[in-house]
């Protein structure tokens, strides 16, 4: 399949990022480095938040999140990810939803 | 948000938590509605289909002011496999005539119009405020606290129309985290182009639409459809799955790769050609149906909408399910309000019996194993499709083969990819469950 750029649909959305605070965390990186084969978040996330690193650790970056809870979902075995909806008025801003 | 105390708290402006808000306030209750997001409906995403009824019972004028796209005329359904369909189209003039039973709409402008109803009605909106927890007195919830400086709010009722993540009502203790297996992920875009073209390209007028439901290989195996929806000047198309499947895909597929792969697809891509894609957004579709409903109502809360799992997976409803949760929700404490009983569970109840006695609960009712047979059945999603596909193809292409021959291969086909036990036990899952 070819590569595609999820960066160049996100660049179309509205955010209002909340600098500095997250609003997604992993709670232990260590967990998916040492704990998680299957990594899913790294391909499930629609908006490409998590990313694999090449020392088999992964990470988070949430302003392009796009609020839809996958992530945590997903990470059943571990429940690695504190999740949250961003403070009032930031996150995702959709202009047609 | 000073020490006042209102009748009732809604969590949430879509759908559901603005029928909710909107029928109590309508009734003279004093009404709170907290919403996360800069204006109701910018958290929001839908495909987005209106169905006329379930508003219509609450504002029968709706079609005076509402943002409506266009009416749908067309359904049709596509089977899809890599670079051929086969499909059925249902249309019909009578879906022309006044007044129109469904609607394509945008969530942004349709729920800001909605809100604006709500607030007529005499509720008051706080926006730009996430509703961090709920406070409880033992088990009895009191209210809700806000992330904004002393933002404890009092109420005789909340009512969670939080959508599908259902973050306070989980927080609570209420019920469980989502299973994996019962919700599906989307992602959808929205591709502008001049209303000229769609109307020549889709065979429609103005003020006409068509919607295309899709399915088959696009989908890599997984459980899920695709959809395709004629704005007035714009066309939605998306791609979900469930989200269990996205998960354990060998392939390890992205969402965005699966949209970008339909949208190439030689049956679509000339339909959106040229649209100028202005956003991308994505979303979870509660589709567990009947079995994963969870408690809904308890003293001092009440859940409507997708915070509650109302979505009727096979008929594509949930927004028509949000607004009658939503109704159902709020006539219940309306009429315990005037008969002057407490908001406890005991009294609460009488939601969950309304729903019961309603198409909502009826429905998932009917379908309750459709979850379960599509979810372990993914031959009804690839196998199925292409063999389709490669029956009409058969049939279509005339190259000297007689036709018997071409029967005698394409049952042959069928009969290799599932052998008869399999086809027969295909049917007899379908039919149960669709009984």
């Amino acid at each position: 399949m070819m590569a595609i750029n999820v960066e160049e649909k996100l660049f179309q959305n509205r955010y209002k990022v909340d600098h500095g605070r997250p609003h997604i965390q992993i709670k232990n990186a260590d967990v998916c480095k040492n704990d998680c084969q299957a990594q899913s978040c790294t391909y499930v996330c629609p908006a490409s938040c998590y990313k694999a690193e090449g020392n088999r650790a992964v990470t988070l970056i949430t302003d392009g999140c796009l609020e839809c809870g996958s992530c945590r979902v997903i990470c059943s075995e571990h429940a690695n990810v504190a999740w949250e909806y961003p403070r009032g008025g930031h996150g995702i801003l959709f202009k047609f939803g | 948000m000073a020490q006042e105390k209102f009748d009732a708290i809604v969590v949430g402006a879509g759908p559901s938590g603005n029928t909710a808000a909107y029928t109590l306030a309508k009734a003279g209750l004093k009404v709170l509605q907290i919403e996360r997001g800069e204006y109701p409906g910018s958290k929001n995403v839908q495909g987005a289909i209106l169905y006329a009824d379930a508003l219509e019972r609450v504002i029968p004028d709706f079609r005076d002011d509402a943002p409506l796209e266009r009416h749908v005329i067309e359904q049709r359904v596509w089977v899809l496999d890599d670079n051929s369909f086969v499909g059925t189209h249902y249309r019909s003039d009578d879906y022309n005539k006044p007044p129109y039973n469904r609607y394509t709409i945008i969530r942004a402008q349709f729920d800001k119009w909605f809100s604006s109803k709500v607030r007529e009605a005499g509720a008051l909106l706080i926006c730009e405020t996430t509703v961090e927890e709920l406070l409880m007195d033992g088990q009895r919830c009191i209210g809700v606290r806000c992330d904004r400086q002393g933002g404890e709010v009092y109420a005789d009722v909340v009512i969670l129309a939080d959508g599908v993540n259902s973050t306070l009502a989980r927080k609570a203790g209420f019920h469980g985290e989502l299973d994996a297996g019962n919700v599906a992920l989307a992602v959808k875009e929205i591709l502008f182009m001049p209303e000229e073209v769609i109307q020549a390209r889709f065979n429609i007028k103005e003020e006409e639409g068509v919607v295309i439901e899709l399915m088959g290989t696009v989908t890599e195996g997984m459980v899920g459809t695709g959809f395709l929806y004629t704005n007035k000047d714009s066309l939605t198309i998306g791609v979900g799955c469930m989200l269990g499947d996205f998960k354990n895909n060998p392939k390890r597929s992205t969402p965005y790769g699966l949209l970008e792969k339909l949208k190439k697809h030689p049956s679509i891509a000339p339909l959106i050609e040229g649209g100028e894609m202005k956003e991308y957004a994505a979303h979870l579709i509660p589709e567990g149906g009947f079995h994963a409903v969870p408690q809904v109502y308890g003293d001092g809360w009440m859940i409507v909408g997708d915070s509650g799992g109302f979505v009727n997976a096979v008929h594509r409803e949930g927004s028509n399910l949000a607004m009658t949760t939503g109704r159902l929700a709020a006539e219940t404490v309306i009429a315990a309000k005037a008969a002057g009983q407490p908001l406890s569970a005991r009294t609460l109840r009488a939601y969950k019996q309304a729903l019961d006695a309603s198409f909502v609960m009826k429905d998932l009712h009917k379908y309750r194993d459709m979850p379960q047979v599509l979810h372990t059945s993914p031959q009804f999603f690839t196998t199925y499709p292409q063999l389709v596909t490669g029956a009409a193809k058969k049939m279509f292409t005339v190259d000297g083969v007689d036709k018997k021959t071409k029967e005698r291969e394409i049952f042959g086909s069928f009969r290799a990819a599932r052998r008869i036990s399999g086809l027969v036990g295909d049917a007899f899952k379908l039919w149960r469950a669709f009984r």
